[in-house]
Protein backbone atom coordinates (compact mmCIF):
# COMPACT_ATOMS: atom_id res chain seq x y z
CA UNK A 1 0.00 0.00 0.00
CA UNK A 2 1.49 3.32 -1.07
CA UNK A 3 1.76 6.27 1.33
CA UNK A 4 -0.42 8.40 -0.97
CA UNK A 5 -2.52 7.94 -4.07
CA UNK A 6 -0.78 10.94 -5.59
CA UNK A 7 2.37 12.80 -4.60
CA UNK A 8 2.74 16.32 -5.97
CA UNK A 9 6.23 17.82 -5.85
CA UNK A 10 6.25 21.60 -5.50
CA UNK A 11 3.50 23.80 -4.07
CA UNK A 12 3.57 26.48 -6.76
CA UNK A 13 0.49 27.23 -8.89
CA UNK A 14 0.77 23.97 -10.88
CA UNK A 15 1.37 21.76 -7.85
CA UNK A 16 -1.23 23.30 -5.59
CA UNK A 17 -3.85 23.15 -8.34
CA UNK A 18 -3.02 19.50 -9.02
CA UNK A 19 -3.26 18.75 -5.29
CA UNK A 20 -6.54 20.66 -4.99
CA UNK A 21 -8.19 18.83 -7.90
CA UNK A 22 -6.94 15.39 -6.82
CA UNK A 23 -7.94 15.90 -3.18
CA UNK A 24 -11.42 17.05 -4.17
CA UNK A 25 -11.79 13.84 -6.16
CA UNK A 26 -11.20 11.91 -2.95
CA UNK A 27 -7.59 10.94 -3.57
CA UNK A 28 -5.04 10.97 -0.78
CA UNK A 29 -2.52 13.60 -1.80
CA UNK A 30 0.91 14.51 -0.47
CA UNK A 31 2.01 18.01 -1.54
CA UNK A 32 5.73 18.39 -0.93
CA UNK A 33 7.35 21.81 -0.84
CA UNK A 34 11.05 22.47 -0.28
CA UNK A 35 10.53 25.99 1.04
CA UNK A 36 9.28 26.70 4.56
CA UNK A 37 5.88 27.65 3.08
CA UNK A 38 4.32 27.60 -0.41
CA UNK A 39 5.51 30.50 -2.55
CA UNK A 40 8.63 31.11 -0.48
CA UNK A 41 10.91 30.18 -3.41
CA UNK A 42 8.86 31.83 -6.09
CA UNK A 43 9.17 35.10 -7.93
CA UNK A 44 7.98 36.22 -11.36
CA UNK A 45 7.71 39.33 -13.43
CA UNK A 46 4.21 40.10 -14.07
CA UNK A 47 0.61 39.43 -14.10
CA UNK A 48 -1.66 36.61 -13.01
CA UNK A 49 -4.61 35.98 -15.36
CA UNK A 50 -7.10 34.38 -13.01
CA UNK A 51 -10.01 33.32 -15.19
CA UNK A 52 -8.59 29.80 -15.30
CA UNK A 53 -9.69 29.61 -11.65
CA UNK A 54 -13.39 30.35 -12.40
CA UNK A 55 -14.47 26.73 -12.26
CA UNK A 56 -12.09 25.73 -9.44
CA UNK A 57 -12.61 28.57 -6.96
CA UNK A 58 -15.73 30.40 -8.18
CA UNK A 59 -15.26 33.55 -6.11
CA UNK A 60 -11.47 33.59 -6.44
CA UNK A 61 -11.29 37.32 -7.03
CA UNK A 62 -12.89 38.03 -3.69
CA UNK A 63 -10.28 36.03 -1.80
CA UNK A 64 -7.08 36.01 -3.81
CA UNK A 65 -4.31 38.15 -2.28
CA UNK A 66 -3.99 40.58 -5.17
CA UNK A 67 -1.97 43.80 -5.19
CA UNK A 68 -3.72 45.59 -8.06
CA UNK A 69 -6.04 44.74 -10.94
CA UNK A 70 -4.42 45.65 -14.23
CA UNK A 71 -6.57 48.19 -16.07
CA UNK A 72 -3.74 49.71 -18.09
CA UNK A 73 -1.60 47.54 -20.29
CA UNK A 74 1.29 48.93 -22.34
CA UNK A 75 3.54 47.31 -24.91
CA UNK A 76 6.65 49.42 -25.39
CA UNK A 77 9.36 49.49 -28.03
CA UNK A 78 12.41 51.24 -26.71
CA UNK A 79 15.77 52.54 -27.85
CA UNK A 80 18.31 54.11 -25.49
CA UNK A 81 16.67 57.52 -25.96
CA UNK A 82 13.26 56.90 -27.57
CA UNK A 83 10.12 54.93 -26.87
CA UNK A 84 6.96 53.92 -28.71
CA UNK A 85 4.08 52.71 -26.55
CA UNK A 86 0.86 50.97 -27.39
CA UNK A 87 -1.06 51.96 -24.28
CA UNK A 88 -4.43 50.34 -23.69
CA UNK A 89 -6.67 51.02 -20.71
CA UNK A 90 -10.15 50.07 -19.68
CA UNK A 91 -12.08 50.37 -16.44
CA UNK A 92 -13.75 47.07 -17.35
CA UNK A 93 -10.69 45.11 -16.24
CA UNK A 94 -11.08 46.70 -12.81
CA UNK A 95 -14.41 44.93 -12.21
CA UNK A 96 -15.33 41.26 -11.81
CA UNK A 97 -14.45 38.94 -13.43
CA UNK A 98 -11.34 41.09 -14.00
CA UNK A 99 -8.54 40.27 -16.41
CA UNK A 100 -5.07 40.33 -14.85
CA UNK A 101 -3.73 41.04 -11.40
CA UNK A 102 -0.37 41.86 -9.92
CA UNK A 103 0.46 39.93 -6.77
CA UNK A 104 3.34 38.81 -4.63
CA UNK A 105 3.92 35.14 -5.27
CA UNK A 106 4.50 34.19 -1.62
CA UNK A 107 1.01 35.59 -0.92
CA UNK A 108 -0.69 34.12 -3.97
CA UNK A 109 0.95 30.70 -3.90
CA UNK A 110 0.32 30.28 -0.17
CA UNK A 111 -3.33 31.17 -0.74
CA UNK A 112 -3.74 28.62 -3.52
CA UNK A 113 -1.98 25.93 -1.48
CA UNK A 114 -4.44 26.71 1.33
CA UNK A 115 -7.26 25.63 -0.97
CA UNK A 116 -5.43 22.36 -1.61
CA UNK A 117 -5.06 21.65 2.10
CA UNK A 118 -8.68 22.69 2.74
CA UNK A 119 -9.65 20.06 0.17
CA UNK A 120 -7.73 17.46 2.15
CA UNK A 121 -4.23 17.43 0.65
CA UNK A 122 -1.38 16.90 3.11
CA UNK A 123 1.14 19.72 2.75
CA UNK A 124 4.70 18.84 3.77
CA UNK A 125 6.97 21.90 3.77
CA UNK A 126 10.73 22.30 4.29
CA UNK A 127 11.25 19.02 2.47
CA UNK A 128 13.38 18.71 -0.65
CA UNK A 129 12.66 15.86 -3.01
CA UNK A 130 16.03 14.43 -4.00
CA UNK A 131 15.03 11.80 -6.52
CA UNK A 132 12.50 9.36 -7.92
CA UNK A 133 11.81 5.85 -6.68
CA UNK A 134 11.19 3.39 -9.50
CA UNK A 135 10.13 -0.24 -9.48
CA UNK A 136 12.10 -2.93 -11.33
CA UNK A 137 10.06 -2.26 -14.46
CA UNK A 138 11.10 1.40 -14.41
CA UNK A 139 7.74 2.76 -13.30
CA UNK A 140 7.88 5.74 -10.92
CA UNK A 141 6.40 4.67 -7.59
CA UNK A 142 7.47 7.46 -5.26
CA UNK A 143 10.07 10.05 -4.30
CA UNK A 144 13.07 10.27 -2.05
CA UNK A 145 13.27 13.27 0.24
CA UNK A 146 15.96 14.76 2.45
CA UNK A 147 14.01 13.91 5.61
CA UNK A 148 15.29 10.98 7.73
CA UNK A 149 13.50 7.86 6.42
CA UNK A 150 12.10 10.25 3.87
CA UNK A 151 11.03 7.89 1.09
CA UNK A 152 7.38 8.39 0.13
CA UNK A 153 5.47 6.12 -2.21
CA UNK A 154 2.48 6.85 -4.43
CA UNK A 155 0.56 5.45 -7.39
CA UNK A 156 1.36 8.60 -9.36
CA UNK A 157 3.95 11.36 -8.91
CA UNK A 158 3.20 14.77 -10.40
CA UNK A 159 6.42 16.80 -10.64
CA UNK A 160 5.77 20.53 -10.49
CA UNK A 161 9.28 21.26 -9.29
CA UNK A 162 9.90 24.29 -11.42
CA UNK A 163 12.12 25.43 -14.24
CA UNK A 164 15.17 23.50 -13.03
CA UNK A 165 13.07 20.32 -12.63
CA UNK A 166 15.62 17.78 -11.52
CA UNK A 167 12.89 15.15 -11.56
CA UNK A 168 12.09 15.69 -15.25
CA UNK A 169 15.82 15.51 -15.97
CA UNK A 170 16.29 12.41 -13.84
CA UNK A 171 13.45 10.72 -15.72
CA UNK A 172 15.16 11.56 -19.01
CA UNK A 173 12.26 13.67 -20.23
CA UNK A 174 14.16 16.83 -21.05
CA UNK A 175 16.57 16.56 -23.98
CA UNK A 176 16.71 20.37 -24.35
CA UNK A 177 17.33 21.03 -20.67
CA UNK A 178 20.82 22.42 -21.17
CA UNK A 179 20.10 24.57 -24.23
CA UNK A 180 20.62 28.08 -22.83
CA UNK A 181 19.03 29.76 -25.86
CA UNK A 182 15.60 28.55 -24.73
CA UNK A 183 15.82 29.90 -21.21
CA UNK A 184 15.85 33.47 -19.99
CA UNK A 185 16.96 34.95 -16.73
CA UNK A 186 14.32 37.18 -15.17
CA UNK A 187 15.71 39.71 -12.69
CA UNK A 188 13.54 42.19 -10.86
CA UNK A 189 13.70 45.05 -8.41
CA UNK A 190 10.78 45.95 -6.17
CA UNK A 191 10.84 49.67 -5.36
CA UNK A 192 8.63 51.14 -2.68
CA UNK A 193 6.69 54.30 -3.37
CA UNK A 194 3.66 55.78 -1.61
CA UNK A 195 0.33 54.64 -3.00
CA UNK A 196 -0.69 58.16 -3.95
CA UNK A 197 2.51 58.67 -5.94
CA UNK A 198 1.93 55.43 -7.85
CA UNK A 199 -1.65 56.35 -8.64
CA UNK A 200 -0.63 59.83 -9.77
CA UNK A 201 2.28 58.68 -11.92
CA UNK A 202 0.44 55.84 -13.60
CA UNK A 203 -2.99 57.48 -13.76
CA UNK A 204 -4.69 54.92 -11.54
CA UNK A 205 -7.35 55.04 -8.85
CA UNK A 206 -8.20 52.61 -6.05
CA UNK A 207 -6.91 49.14 -6.75
CA UNK A 208 -6.31 49.70 -10.47
CA UNK A 209 -2.89 48.69 -11.74
CA UNK A 210 -0.62 49.19 -14.73
CA UNK A 211 1.66 46.79 -16.55
CA UNK A 212 4.19 47.72 -19.25
CA UNK A 213 6.07 45.12 -21.23
CA UNK A 214 9.08 46.35 -23.11
CA UNK A 215 11.24 45.28 -26.02
CA UNK A 216 14.51 46.94 -27.01
CA UNK A 217 15.75 47.70 -23.50
CA UNK A 218 18.31 44.92 -23.16
CA UNK A 219 21.20 46.12 -25.36
CA UNK A 220 22.80 43.31 -27.34
CA UNK A 221 21.07 40.64 -25.26
CA UNK A 222 17.80 39.27 -26.62
CA UNK A 223 14.99 39.66 -24.12
CA UNK A 224 12.77 42.37 -22.75
CA UNK A 225 11.75 44.35 -19.73
CA UNK A 226 8.74 45.13 -17.61
CA UNK A 227 7.36 47.68 -15.20
CA UNK A 228 4.24 47.05 -13.15
CA UNK A 229 2.53 48.40 -10.11
CA UNK A 230 1.88 46.76 -6.79
CA UNK A 231 -0.18 48.50 -4.13
CA UNK A 232 2.68 50.56 -2.70
CA UNK A 233 5.61 49.47 -4.80
CA UNK A 234 6.73 49.26 -8.41
CA UNK A 235 8.39 46.22 -9.94
CA UNK A 236 11.00 46.87 -12.63
CA UNK A 237 12.81 44.04 -14.28
CA UNK A 238 14.41 42.51 -17.32
CA UNK A 239 14.29 39.14 -19.01
CA UNK A 240 17.57 38.09 -20.65
CA UNK A 241 18.23 35.18 -22.99
CA UNK A 242 20.70 33.05 -21.11
CA UNK A 243 22.97 32.25 -24.05
CA UNK A 244 23.34 35.97 -24.88
CA UNK A 245 23.83 36.94 -21.25
CA UNK A 246 26.63 34.41 -20.90
CA UNK A 247 28.43 35.84 -23.93
CA UNK A 248 27.87 39.49 -23.13
CA UNK A 249 29.80 39.85 -19.86
CA UNK A 250 27.06 42.20 -18.72
CA UNK A 251 25.20 41.90 -15.44
CA UNK A 252 21.43 41.82 -15.03
CA UNK A 253 21.61 44.62 -12.43
CA UNK A 254 23.32 46.93 -14.94
CA UNK A 255 20.59 46.38 -17.48
CA UNK A 256 17.89 47.05 -14.89
CA UNK A 257 19.76 50.23 -13.91
CA UNK A 258 19.77 51.37 -17.54
CA UNK A 259 16.07 50.65 -17.87
CA UNK A 260 15.35 52.66 -14.72
CA UNK A 261 17.28 55.63 -16.11
CA UNK A 262 15.46 55.57 -19.47
CA UNK A 263 13.53 58.82 -20.08
CA UNK A 264 10.22 56.89 -20.16
CA UNK A 265 10.86 54.94 -16.96
CA UNK A 266 12.90 57.36 -14.84
CA UNK A 267 9.93 59.57 -13.92
CA UNK A 268 7.92 56.46 -12.93
CA UNK A 269 10.51 55.26 -10.43
CA UNK A 270 11.95 58.57 -9.27
CA UNK A 271 12.60 58.60 -5.53
CA UNK A 272 11.40 55.01 -5.10
CA UNK A 273 13.37 52.97 -2.60
CA UNK A 274 14.86 49.57 -3.44
CA UNK A 275 13.25 46.95 -1.20
CA UNK A 276 13.99 43.70 -2.96
CA UNK A 277 16.11 42.33 -5.79
CA UNK A 278 15.60 38.79 -7.00
CA UNK A 279 15.96 36.53 -10.00
CA UNK A 280 14.59 33.35 -11.54
CA UNK A 281 14.94 31.35 -14.75
CA UNK A 282 12.10 31.22 -17.27
CA UNK A 283 11.56 28.42 -19.78
CA UNK A 284 10.74 30.34 -22.98
CA UNK A 285 11.19 27.78 -25.72
CA UNK A 286 7.49 27.11 -26.04
CA UNK A 287 5.85 24.15 -27.74
CA UNK A 288 8.80 23.05 -29.84
CA UNK A 289 11.15 22.85 -26.89
CA UNK A 290 8.90 21.23 -24.31
CA UNK A 291 10.09 18.12 -22.54
CA UNK A 292 8.14 14.88 -22.76
CA UNK A 293 5.28 15.31 -20.33
CA UNK A 294 5.66 12.14 -18.31
CA UNK A 295 6.71 8.54 -17.98
CA UNK A 296 5.03 5.52 -16.39
CA UNK A 297 3.83 6.69 -12.97
CA UNK A 298 5.05 10.27 -13.55
CA UNK A 299 3.55 13.47 -14.99
CA UNK A 300 5.26 16.85 -15.12
CA UNK A 301 3.56 20.23 -15.16
CA UNK A 302 4.09 23.98 -14.80
CA UNK A 303 7.54 25.44 -15.42
CA UNK A 304 8.95 21.91 -15.11
CA UNK A 305 7.13 21.18 -18.37
CA UNK A 306 8.04 24.59 -19.86
CA UNK A 307 4.39 25.68 -19.93
CA UNK A 308 5.42 29.33 -19.57
CA UNK A 309 4.25 31.31 -22.61
CA UNK A 310 6.76 33.86 -23.91
CA UNK A 311 5.02 35.01 -27.04
CA UNK A 312 5.74 38.73 -27.14
CA UNK A 313 2.24 40.17 -26.91
CA UNK A 314 1.40 37.54 -24.32
CA UNK A 315 3.70 36.76 -21.43
CA UNK A 316 1.93 34.32 -19.17
CA UNK A 317 2.91 31.60 -16.77
CA UNK A 318 0.82 31.27 -13.63
CA UNK A 319 -2.39 30.63 -15.59
CA UNK A 320 -0.63 27.98 -17.71
CA UNK A 321 0.69 26.36 -14.54
CA UNK A 322 -2.81 26.26 -13.04
CA UNK A 323 -4.32 24.85 -16.24
CA UNK A 324 -1.49 22.32 -16.52
CA UNK A 325 -1.73 21.24 -12.89
CA UNK A 326 -5.44 20.68 -13.24
CA UNK A 327 -5.01 18.50 -16.34
CA UNK A 328 -2.27 16.50 -14.62
CA UNK A 329 -4.48 15.80 -11.63
CA UNK A 330 -7.43 14.79 -13.82
CA UNK A 331 -5.24 12.38 -15.76
CA UNK A 332 -3.73 11.02 -12.54
CA UNK A 333 -7.17 10.48 -11.02
CA UNK A 334 -8.12 8.28 -13.97
CA UNK A 335 -4.69 6.66 -13.82
CA UNK A 336 -4.00 3.50 -15.79
CA UNK A 337 -1.63 2.76 -18.62
CA UNK A 338 -3.00 5.53 -20.83
CA UNK A 339 -2.42 8.25 -18.21
CA UNK A 340 0.19 10.12 -20.21
CA UNK A 341 -1.91 10.10 -23.40
CA UNK A 342 -4.90 11.21 -21.36
CA UNK A 343 -2.84 14.07 -19.88
CA UNK A 344 -1.75 15.27 -23.30
CA UNK A 345 -5.32 15.10 -24.64
CA UNK A 346 -6.56 17.15 -21.71
CA UNK A 347 -3.84 19.75 -22.25
CA UNK A 348 -4.56 19.94 -25.98
CA UNK A 349 -8.28 20.37 -25.40
CA UNK A 350 -7.64 23.42 -23.18
CA UNK A 351 -5.65 26.60 -23.71
CA UNK A 352 -2.50 25.10 -22.21
CA UNK A 353 -1.31 23.22 -25.25
CA UNK A 354 -3.77 24.77 -27.71
CA UNK A 355 -2.20 28.20 -27.21
CA UNK A 356 1.31 26.81 -27.14
CA UNK A 357 0.76 24.86 -30.34
CA UNK A 358 -0.77 27.83 -32.10
CA UNK A 359 2.04 30.12 -30.93
CA UNK A 360 4.84 27.60 -31.39
CA UNK A 361 6.73 29.93 -33.74
CA UNK A 362 6.41 32.96 -31.48
CA UNK A 363 9.36 32.48 -29.10
CA UNK A 364 11.79 32.25 -32.00
CA UNK A 365 10.28 35.24 -33.77
CA UNK A 366 10.18 37.39 -30.64
CA UNK A 367 13.81 36.64 -29.81
CA UNK A 368 15.01 36.92 -33.43
CA UNK A 369 17.71 39.45 -34.29
CA UNK A 370 15.54 41.81 -36.32
CA UNK A 371 12.68 41.92 -33.82
CA UNK A 372 15.12 42.40 -30.95
CA UNK A 373 17.84 44.62 -32.35
CA UNK A 374 16.57 46.35 -35.50
CA UNK A 375 12.82 46.91 -35.48
CA UNK A 376 12.51 48.90 -32.25
CA UNK A 377 15.05 51.47 -33.46
CA UNK A 378 13.62 51.44 -36.99
CA UNK A 379 10.07 52.03 -35.82
CA UNK A 380 11.10 54.72 -33.33
CA UNK A 381 13.07 56.54 -36.02
CA UNK A 382 10.19 56.24 -38.47
CA UNK A 383 7.81 57.79 -35.95
CA UNK A 384 10.30 60.53 -35.21
CA UNK A 385 10.42 61.32 -38.95
CA UNK A 386 6.65 61.26 -39.21
CA UNK A 387 6.05 63.52 -36.21
CA UNK A 388 8.95 65.91 -36.71
CA UNK A 389 7.78 69.15 -38.30
CA UNK A 390 10.75 70.84 -39.92
CA UNK A 391 9.21 73.63 -41.92
CA UNK A 392 9.80 75.28 -44.26
CA UNK A 393 10.54 71.80 -45.68
CA UNK A 394 7.30 70.21 -46.82
CA UNK A 395 6.26 66.85 -45.41
CA UNK A 396 7.78 63.86 -47.16
CA UNK A 397 5.45 61.06 -48.22
CA UNK A 398 4.99 58.05 -45.95
CA UNK A 399 6.34 55.60 -48.49
CA UNK A 400 9.54 57.58 -48.72
CA UNK A 401 9.85 57.70 -44.92
CA UNK A 402 9.30 53.98 -44.58
CA UNK A 403 11.85 53.20 -47.27
CA UNK A 404 14.35 55.52 -45.63
CA UNK A 405 13.86 54.00 -42.15
CA UNK A 406 14.09 50.46 -43.47
CA UNK A 407 17.27 51.21 -45.39
CA UNK A 408 18.90 53.14 -42.55
CA UNK A 409 18.61 50.12 -40.28
CA UNK A 410 19.99 47.56 -42.69
CA UNK A 411 16.62 45.91 -43.16
CA UNK A 412 15.51 44.84 -46.61
CA UNK A 413 11.91 45.09 -47.74
CA UNK A 414 11.95 41.36 -48.33
CA UNK A 415 12.93 40.91 -44.64
CA UNK A 416 9.93 43.00 -43.64
CA UNK A 417 7.72 40.93 -45.92
CA UNK A 418 9.14 37.69 -44.58
CA UNK A 419 8.75 38.75 -40.94
CA UNK A 420 5.28 40.07 -41.65
CA UNK A 421 4.34 36.69 -43.12
CA UNK A 422 5.94 34.94 -40.13
CA UNK A 423 3.96 37.21 -37.83
CA UNK A 424 0.74 36.33 -39.61
CA UNK A 425 1.47 32.63 -39.46
CA UNK A 426 2.45 32.92 -35.81
CA UNK A 427 -0.37 35.07 -34.52
CA UNK A 428 -3.02 34.72 -37.22
CA UNK B 1 6.08 44.97 1.34
CA UNK B 2 7.72 41.64 0.67
CA UNK B 3 11.40 41.15 1.30
CA UNK B 4 13.91 38.32 1.29
CA UNK B 5 15.44 36.10 3.95
CA UNK B 6 18.29 33.70 3.42
CA UNK B 7 18.05 30.70 5.76
CA UNK B 8 21.58 29.55 5.27
CA UNK B 9 22.21 25.83 5.39
CA UNK B 10 25.48 24.47 6.73
CA UNK B 11 25.69 22.37 3.58
CA UNK B 12 26.51 24.16 0.33
CA UNK B 13 24.09 23.38 -2.50
CA UNK B 14 26.61 24.62 -5.08
CA UNK B 15 30.03 23.08 -5.53
CA UNK B 16 32.70 24.44 -7.84
CA UNK B 17 35.64 22.45 -9.16
CA UNK B 18 38.10 25.33 -9.31
CA UNK B 19 40.69 23.23 -11.17
CA UNK B 20 38.29 23.30 -14.11
CA UNK B 21 37.68 27.04 -13.66
CA UNK B 22 41.39 27.80 -13.99
CA UNK B 23 41.34 26.59 -17.57
CA UNK B 24 37.97 28.14 -18.44
CA UNK B 25 38.16 30.92 -21.02
CA UNK B 26 34.53 31.99 -20.70
CA UNK B 27 33.82 32.19 -16.97
CA UNK B 28 30.30 33.23 -17.76
CA UNK B 29 29.18 32.49 -14.20
CA UNK B 30 31.01 35.58 -12.93
CA UNK B 31 28.76 38.07 -14.70
CA UNK B 32 25.69 35.95 -15.40
CA UNK B 33 24.94 35.07 -11.77
CA UNK B 34 22.33 37.67 -10.79
CA UNK B 35 23.36 37.46 -7.15
CA UNK B 36 27.03 38.11 -7.93
CA UNK B 37 28.17 35.01 -6.05
CA UNK B 38 31.15 34.09 -8.25
CA UNK B 39 34.32 36.12 -7.88
CA UNK B 40 37.55 35.58 -9.83
CA UNK B 41 40.73 35.23 -7.79
CA UNK B 42 44.13 36.57 -8.80
CA UNK B 43 45.49 33.06 -9.35
CA UNK B 44 42.86 32.22 -11.96
CA UNK B 45 40.44 30.36 -9.71
CA UNK B 46 36.89 31.18 -8.70
CA UNK B 47 35.68 32.03 -5.23
CA UNK B 48 31.99 31.54 -4.67
CA UNK B 49 29.49 31.71 -1.90
CA UNK B 50 26.14 29.98 -1.85
CA UNK B 51 24.62 31.87 1.08
CA UNK B 52 22.84 34.64 -0.86
CA UNK B 53 21.75 32.43 -3.75
CA UNK B 54 18.34 33.02 -5.40
CA UNK B 55 18.40 29.38 -6.54
CA UNK B 56 17.75 30.40 -10.13
CA UNK B 57 20.13 27.90 -11.75
CA UNK B 58 21.85 30.37 -14.09
CA UNK B 59 25.36 29.41 -12.97
CA UNK B 60 25.20 25.73 -13.83
CA UNK B 61 23.27 26.47 -17.02
CA UNK B 62 25.91 28.88 -18.38
CA UNK B 63 28.89 26.84 -17.15
CA UNK B 64 30.35 25.89 -20.50
CA UNK B 65 29.75 22.18 -20.37
CA UNK B 66 32.89 21.63 -18.36
CA UNK B 67 30.88 20.47 -15.39
CA UNK B 68 32.75 22.72 -13.02
CA UNK B 69 29.57 23.72 -11.21
CA UNK B 70 27.29 21.18 -9.63
CA UNK B 71 24.03 22.44 -8.25
CA UNK B 72 21.16 20.94 -6.34
CA UNK B 73 18.20 22.33 -4.45
CA UNK B 74 19.25 23.32 -0.93
CA UNK B 75 18.06 21.07 1.87
CA UNK B 76 14.41 21.52 2.80
CA UNK B 77 13.51 24.73 4.60
CA UNK B 78 16.81 26.40 3.74
CA UNK B 79 18.01 28.89 1.17
CA UNK B 80 16.18 31.87 -0.22
CA UNK B 81 12.80 32.76 1.30
CA UNK B 82 10.62 35.40 -0.31
CA UNK B 83 8.46 36.62 2.54
CA UNK B 84 4.74 37.20 2.49
CA UNK B 85 3.73 40.84 2.32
Amino acid sequence: MADFDIIVVGAGPAGSTAALVAARAGKSVGLIERGPFPGSKNMYGGVIYGRVLDSLIPDWWEQAPVQRWVTRRGTVMMTPTQSVTLDYRTAKWGRPPYNGATAFRPDFDAWLAGHATDAGATLVCSTTVTGLITDPAGRVVGVRTDRPDGDLTADVVIACDGVNSFLAKEAGLYPHADDTSHFTLGAKEVLSLPREAIEERFGLTGDEGADFEIIGCTGDIAGGGFVYTNLDSIAVGVVLRLSDLAESSRRAEEIIAELKSHPLIAPMVKGAKLEEYSAHLIPEGGYNMMPRLGAPGLLISGDAAAFCLGAGLWLEGVNFAIGGGRAAAEAAISGGDSMLDDYRRRLESTFVLADHKKLRRAPELVLSDRVQFRYPQMIADLLEDIFTVDNPRPKPGMVKLVRRAVKAHGVKLRHLARDGWKGLRTYG
Amino acid sequence: MATIDFRVSSRAHITVDSDVCEGCPARACITACPANLFVPTSDGGILFNYEQCFECGTCYMVCNNEGAITWADPEGGHGVVYKRS
